[in-house]
């Protein structure tokens, strides 16, 4: 009941603790109840995402064939030079080692390894491991250079020595078109078999093209939904917001259906007599195709923020500009566009993060000039099998998006995005 | 409040009873091959007989253009799913050194031929320890008869002639067979081509072949794309399996025509993944792979198969009545000038090929 | 914006023009998915018109890739997977991001904007990247070609959107009114129940229907951590788009799109009422 005093001016509760101490408590109070609403859902994005995500780029530096299949040799060749050919010891290891590895039957991942980095070491890991199977005294040194007279060649024992450690960085140089040379240098791989920095290039170039051509198209319509009556500008959004829902393999497929050299489009341009039967058009399966599907299907995540933000422009800002005898061109860019600037940024960013990304509509009608860096990587994990590769252009990929999903953040603010 | 618990209510019980009759109880193999029809065949010639005679289920997926991945990832997993995988010889090769899969003793598991020869000395080869080989196949050239109403390309320099047969060409995204080919249209004779392509000239040369014709190509993926680019007309010659070419001219009498100059003549067949050879996975075996049904396959699809003694046993479709022999890759005439696939070159080499032409190609 | 009755023939034409562009537009969003509706009504197998269709002769029209599509086992099977899988992945995305969405908008929660950045980085980390990094970890936990691995990846790609569309919901939500209750004696719970909920119901019925598309539409995921077991429409398609387009395809097409009529019809009802119920509308 009464108010007590333990201070002259500091206000208490009822039971005397300092009225500050006790908002204090009930904030933190407060706050843990905030925290462990959202717990659950974080462990589960943690536990079900986070953790895959990390493990695959993890892969991007993770080397163990050599090392844990091979361990005789990796410690033998700790202490060699790199100059002449190992000694005698280092060869009874690596007998030792094919022996044991030929015996679990894993030699042949140590074999796979090697081989992405020069060609032949298949063939050189797992034949002398079949015929080391037989060796049972030294000197071993001349016996596995008969076997194989790549083990003659101290540019092999520097790829063993240089692979036997826990992590690499060969997937990492590899993914930016470099490789490191016999003499240990890191240098650019031939012309003929640079690819990824093209294709990180195109990837990027083709996401910059698709993202303005979006503006160019979303812009007129977001203005035109924002300026309607709200009767017929919702009638009008159903028109953006159904291939909004529409499944993305739908609308890839009736861009294959439209574009293709038999199909419709070019069959009206033939019945039309714009081209003849032989001059039918590839419209598809190059970069034309992956532009335009991709610019069809990203084009609604332009037009929604554009149109939020336009929304909120009260139509006397520009009537205001126009009665001040502004010409209606000047005033549009003067005084309307800088005000959705904003809305443009969202949109921007949002298409172009997603596009960077896209695999499956590249893959259906990209043809080969039309693939981006996400089918590289699906080739690496499904066909060439090799993962290391493919987590460290994934890396490389995640840091780029990671990078302008920042700058989003940073500008827009992802609590203000809106969706639908 | 009421209305949302009531729609997850209903929602939970949909799912509940479509768990439900999703869920199985029979023994069943899991068996991963081509698909289209290279997977009806084997399902008419293995896997049907062998349900209705001892109740085992089949399911079939068709993920054998990522074989190789799936194995390496369930068995570095310790959790194999697939019972039966059927496999190119090259990656069968990689898939036994690095253990993914079982060795085979093949006299123990293999029927004999029905003279009592052991299968060892019955099959025509790529028997390597862990390959349970089917059938031999071609990878070849077809064309399109209307497209050609006059002269009709017959050899692969014909092929790579845009000139005198104009028209796109469909080729096979991969570096294996068209390698190859470029280096036999340069004249280079079939067996000599591989010592070729050991030297990097021979490669270059290659690629300079291939650049000749890069623009007008049209790259495939899945074995069922190249007969339907023909008969679209998207292409005018395409390369492709021989039996999907066959498929295309008797079962849809698509106007196509085989090319049978240069084929890669090459073995498939099947490998069973680490810890899935069970006993009733080695009965299977013993029955799909035996004589007669390997001479079965070849009434659905024309490829040869794997077995000496199976020869005898090639008869007609069994859906038009056509004898097949003359179908076969391996019979004779069409056997003119073919080039056997080194899969061990190319186990060792795909790697480094891989990189080149996928840089080749994006230029 | 209807054209002023004192304007010039400059901006006459202008405004035309402008419709047109609009137009074009509009056709350019929305022609291709209706062009395949009538195409998927094809009697020959065909990706064009045919003269028959063009003349409406009904000789040109059949249902033949329909009856393929519902006779297909495969089909009807992977029908069941994706509505099983999809609804499974609702329930526990929509559940545990409204919950965390009514954490992440008291003022008081601390850390939101990181928070907010991992709970919404499975719609900005590519595809290609979760896909492989899930098949790598759910094969080594054995969840790999099980329908639970499938549901938890579809789980995990729905949330952002349930977490997104409920926040916003909460964003012009007035604490005061919790404070309010509480102060005329309602336990929280009651507060709960009566004020916060009815209030996020729609957000949260949105965030499920993106949820449910999500996982029911998705097929890069799928490729990799999906089993045969678990072929869903999605997956079905994407290996019939590669090989060859066959008609049934567009027969599925077609029903896709009916049903993402449906689901967009509904998400407009419901933000009608939700806007109705705050008054925001007319009528």
């Amino acid at each position: 009941m009464a108010t007590s005093y333990s201070k002259v001016g500091e206000m208490t509760t009822n039971d005397g603790v300092p009225l500050k101490v006790s908002l204090q408590r009930s904030q933190r109070k407060l706050k843990i109840w905030a925290f462990l609403l959202v717990a659950p859902l974080l462990l589960f994005i943690i536990v079900s995402f986070i953790i895959p995500v990390v493990n695959m780029s993890l892969r991007g530096v993770e080397n163990p064939q050599v090392h844990t299949i091979m361990p005789n040799v990796t410690k033998a060749l700790a202490r060699w030079e790199g100059v002449d050919l190992p000694d005698e010891a280092t060869y009874a290891a690596l007998v030792l080692d094919l022996q044991e590895g030929r015996k679990n039957k894993n030699i042949g991942k140590v074999a796979s390894r090697l081989n992405y980095e020069r060609s032949g070491m298949r063939r050189v890991i797992s034949g002398s491991a079949r015929k080391a199977v037989k060796l049972t005294e030294g000197p071993y040194k001349k016996q596995m250079i008969k076997i194989d007279k790549s083990w003659g060649d101290v540019a092999v024992w520097s790829l063993i020595k240089r692979e036997s450690g826990q992590f690499t960085f060969s997937y990492l140089i590899s993914a930016v078109d470099y490789r490191t040379n016999d003499q240990g240098n890191i240098e650019a791989k031939p012309e003929n078999k640079q690819i990824y920095k093209a294709l990180f290039g195109r990837t990027l170039i083709m996401s910059f093209t698709i993202t303005a051509i979006c503006i160019l198209l979303a812009y007129p319509i977001a203005y035109l939904l924002a300026t309607l009556p709200l009767a017929k500008s919702n009638l009008l959004m159903i028109l953006v917001l159904l291939p909004f829902w529409t499944s993305l393999l739908v609308r890839t497929t009736t861009w294959i259906v439209l574009l293709q050299t038999q199909g419709v489009l070019n069959d009206v341009l033939v019945w039309m007599n714009i081209i003849d039967e032989a001059g039918r058009l590839q419209m598809i399966f190059n970069k034309t195709g992956t532009i335009v599907a991709m610019t069809h299907i990203l084009l609604p995540f332009m037009i929604l923020p554009l149109y939020s933000v336009m929304k909120t422009i009260p139509p006397t800002y520009m009537r205001a500009a126009l009665s001040l005898g502004a010409n209606p061109v000047v005033a549009f860019v003067r005084v309307y566009i800088p005000m959705t600037v904003s809305g443009i940024g969202a949109g921007s960013l949002l298409v172009f993060i997603l596009s960077i990304g896209y695999y499956i509509t590249p893959a259906l009608v990209g043809g080969q000039s039309g693939l981006l860096i996400s089918n590289m990587i699906a080739y690496h994990m499904q066909n060439s099998l090799n993962w290391g590769l493919a987590g460290a252009l994934g890396f490389i990929l995640l840091v780029i998006v990671m990078v302008f999903y920042s700058i989003f953040n940073k500008v827009i603010g992802i609590d203000k995005m809106k969706m639908g | 409040m009421k209305k949302l618990l009531k729609l997850s209510i209903i929602a939970t019980a949909i799912a509940a009873v479509s768990l439900g009759s999703i869920a199985q109880a029979e023994e069943t193999f899991t068996v991963v091959s081509w698909g289209g029809a290279y997977t009806k065949s084997q399902q008419r010639a293995y896997s049907e007989p062998y349900t209705a005679k001892t109740g085992t289920k089949f399911l079939h997926e068709d993920k054998s253009g990522t074989a190789l991945a799936g194995i390496r990832s369930q068995v570095e997993a310790n959790n194999v799913t697939w019972d039966l995988v059927d496999i190119l010889e090259g990656d069968a090769m990689i898939a036994c050194d690095e253990g993914l899969v079982e060795e085979i003793n093949y006299d123990e598991i293999l029927a004999a031929a029905p003279d009592g020869t052991p299968a060892s000395a019955d099959f025509l080869g790529g028997l390597n320890g862990c390959f349970i080989p089917q059938i031999y196949y071609a990878t070849l050239f077809a064309f399109n008869d209307e497209m050609f109403p006059g002269e009709k390309p017959s050899t692969i320099a014909d092929v790579f002639d845009l000139e005198k047969f104009p028209g796109k060409r469909a080729l096979e995204k991969i570096p294996a067979g068209n390698l190859e080919w470029a280096l036999m249209a340069w004249g280079v004779a079939p067996d000599k081509v591989y010592d070729l392509l050991d030297t990097e000239e021979g490669i270059a040369l290659a690629f300079k072949k291939l650049d000749t014709i890069k623009d007008s190509v049209i790259w495939w993926e899945a074995g069922a794309q190249p007969p339907q680019l023909l008969s679209d007309k998207e292409v005018s010659i395409a390369s492709g399996y021989n039996g999907r070419f066959f498929g295309a001219q008797v079962n849809e009498k698509q106007p196509f025509t085989i090319i049978w100059d240069g084929q890669v003549a090459e073995i498939d067949g099947w490998v069973v993944p680490k810890g899935k050879l069970t006993d009733e996975m080695k009965a299977y075996i013993k029955f799909a792979t035996d004589t007669q049904r390997l001479a079965d396959q070849s009434k659905y699809i024309s490829y040869g198969p794997a077995r000496k003694s199976s020869a005898a046993f090639v008869d007609k479709h069994a859906d038009t009545g056509i004898d097949m022999k003359p179908h076969m890759p391996t019979s004779p005439a069409n056997f003119t000038n073919p080039i056997i696939k080194n899969a061990e070159w190319w186990a060792n080499n795909k790697d480094d090929m891989s990189e080149r032409f996928n840089a080749w190609l994006s230029k | 914006m209807a054209i002023p009755t004192y304007a010039g023939k400059l901006e006459r034409s202008w405004y035309y023009s402008y419709r047109v562009i609009c137009a074009l537009i509009f056709l350019f969003l929305i022609g291709p998915i209706l062009i395949i509706i009538p195409l998927s009504f094809n009697v020959q197998p065909y990706f064009t018109f045919t003269p028959e269709m063009l003349s409406l002769d009904p000789a040109g029209y059949s249902l033949r890739w329909y009856e393929e599509f519902f006779a297909s086992e495969e089909w009807m099977r992977s029908i069941k997977n994706s509505f099983f899988v999809a609804i499974c992945s609702t329930i526990i995305a929509t559940s545990l991001g409204t919950l965390a969405a009514l954490g992440l908008s008291r003022p008081e929660m601390p850390y939101r904007a990181l928070l907010m950045s991992i709970l919404i980085s499975p719609m900005i980390v590519p595809l290609i990247i979760s896909a492989a990094g899930m098949f790598f970890f759910y094969s080594s936990i054995n969840l790999a070609g099980t329908f639970l691995g499938l549901i938890l990846a579809h789980t995990a790609l729905g949330i952002p959107f349930v977490v997104i569309t409920v926040t916003a919901t909460l964003s012009g939500f007035d604490y005061s009114l919790t404070r309010a209750a509480a102060a005329l004696g309602a336990n929280p719970r009651t507060v709960f129940f009566k004020i916060m909920l009815p209030l996020v119901t729609p957000g949260v019925i949105s965030g499920a229907l993106f949820a449910f598309i999500t996982s029911f539409d998705e097929v890069v995921v799928a490729i990799f951590v999906a089993g045969p077991e678990q072929r869903t429409i999605p997956l079905q398609m994407w290996g019939g788009i590669r090989e060859q387009i066959s008609p049934t395809i567009l027969a599925v097409a077609t029903l896709l799109v009916i049903i993402s009529i449906m689901l967009l019809t509904f998400l407009e009802l419901i933000r009608r009422r939700s806007e109705r119920q705050r008054g925001l509308a007319p009528g």
